[in-house]
């Protein structure tokens, strides 16, 4: 503490500067300055970029996905929309198909029937027909061999013998609805 | 202690208060005016600051370590409480120099309170001159440069919507202030800070040290001195503290004050 004698004694206007202080305050706050502003202030402010990059990035790819999925949950939906619908229509075409088939085999088989019923109509028809045709040949024949034979000759002339035939058959006829009634 | 040993041989038993001959540290070398305590704390400070900031941003990670988080808090309170939230959109330019100032400043003031330093560069006039130019300097600058020098002169001496008889009074006014006014009290304010504050230390410390050589009456009293330098000591950083926020602060205050339209 050789420097008390001079500190004490050395009693300046502590508001005069020193001209060694003020070359050596510059010196070292200019080599401050550059020190910091070459090498912290530009890494500071990259990595600040760095992390404002990163969170932006990562709420624009969170965006993204997002975006993504409400694009394919709406796709989604359509889809299935688009097959209800179907579904729907194909459900009705069965329907209706089902119920034309249905008509159809309906009126097929009504026609079926109607047909098999006027053929058997028509057969038995024909052979009722036939069976009085042959009927009244035979019973013609018989019933006139028998009345011949009844009243002989009498009965020769052809208009007579037809004439009483007929009568004879119809009486028959008339017999045969009584009796059927 | 120093002024303890000054005053042996003068009176006796005397309590020489501190004074501003305390602050006038003489060369540890002998004849060099640079090897002086003041100059070698304002170099370690360069030192401290630079090695402190370059390892926190070596890496400029975007998770970062712990040192890297303490020196972005830092840097990001002067960048955006200082720089960004007073200059406005051209504030990225100012901030290296904002940034040195704080830290130069803070660090120069953090040694009045640093046990085996303990001494304010900030104290010393020189320094705070030294800073004051600076932001003059930077100030008028921008100023001049986003202006023209004579527009910008035209808006300090003539404030607008004023009337024209008051440009007599306002316009003296006007130039001391950003002439003069300014950087005086830019300097001047930090130095009586850390002045006043290194004093009272002082005062209190070397004051309980000469209490305790009284009688045992006096020797009693001198905890209370010690007491008081320890409060005081906290009260002193944040005084510290305090003067590198205002200077930083007036000098984006300034820049931006020269940057705007109008004066």
């Amino acid at each position: 503490m050789n420097s008390i004698e001079l500190a004490a004694g050395e009693e300046l206007n502590p508001l005069i500067p020193h001209t060694a202080e003020i070359i050596a305050g510059f010196i070292a706050f200019s080599l401050l300055y550059i020190l910091l502003r070459r090498a912290v202030v530009p890494r500071f402010e990259k990595a600040f970029a760095a992390r404002t990059d990163a969170i932006q990035g990562g709420m624009e790819r969170a965006e993204r996905a997002q975006r993504e999925a409400e694009v394919a949950l709406n796709q989604y939906k359509a889809q299935l929309a688009d097959a209800r619908g179907e579904a729907q229509v194909i459900r009705e075409e069965a329907r209706v198909q089902g119920a034309a088939i249905i008509e159809e085999m309906r009126s097929k088989a009504q026609e079926e029937a109607a047909r098999i019923t006027s053929q058997a109509q028509a057969a038995i028809e024909a052979e009722r027909q036939q069976a009085v045709n042959s009927l009244r040949n035979e019973v013609g024949a018989l019933a006139t061999e028998l009345a011949s034979k009844i009243v002989g000759e009498a009965l020769d002339d052809q208009v007579r013998q037809s004439r009483i035939v007929d009568r004879f058959l119809s009486d028959l006829e008339q017999s045969e609805i009584k009796r059927s009634n | 202690m120093r002024v303890l040993a000054a005053t042996k041989g003068v009176e006796g038993e005397g309590f020489n208060p501190p004074d501003a001959g305390d602050f006038n540290l003489p060369p540890f070398i002998e004849g060099n005016v640079f090897a002086t305590k003041p100059i070698l704390l304002a170099f370690l400070s360069v030192l401290l600051i630079a090695t402190f900031f370059i390892l926190a941003a070596r890496k400029a990670a975007v998770v970062p370590s712990k040192l890297q988080f303490a020196g972005e808090s830092v840097y990001t309170f002067v960048r955006n409480d200082l720089g960004r939230d007073v200059i406005g959109h051209e504030f990225m330019r100012f901030v290296p120099y904002l940034f040195t100032l704080f830290t130069f400043i803070l660090v120069n003031n953090l040694f009045g309170i640093v046990p085996l330093i303990q001494f304010p560069t900030m104290s010393r006039i020189s320094f705070p001159y030294v800073l004051a130019a600076f932001t003059f300097f930077v100030f008028h600058y921008v100023g001049i440069r986003r202006h023209g020098l004579i527009s910008y002169l035209k808006g300090i001496m003539f404030i607008p919507g004023v009337p024209k008889p008051a440009y007599v009074l306002i316009t003296p006014l006007e130039l001391a202030t950003y002439f003069l006014v300014r950087p005086l009290t830019l300097s001047l304010r930090l130095f009586a800070n850390m002045f006043a504050g290194h004093l009272l230390l002082l005062v209190f410390f070397l004051g309980g040290e000469h209490l305790l050589q009284g009688v045992i009456g006096l020797k009693l009293i001198s905890p209370f001195s010690f007491a008081i330098g320890i409060a005081l000591t906290f009260f002193e950083f944040m005084v510290q503290c305090l003067q590198a926020y205002i200077f930083t602060l007036l000098t984006a205050l300034y820049i931006a004050g020269a940057l705007a339209d109008e004066h």
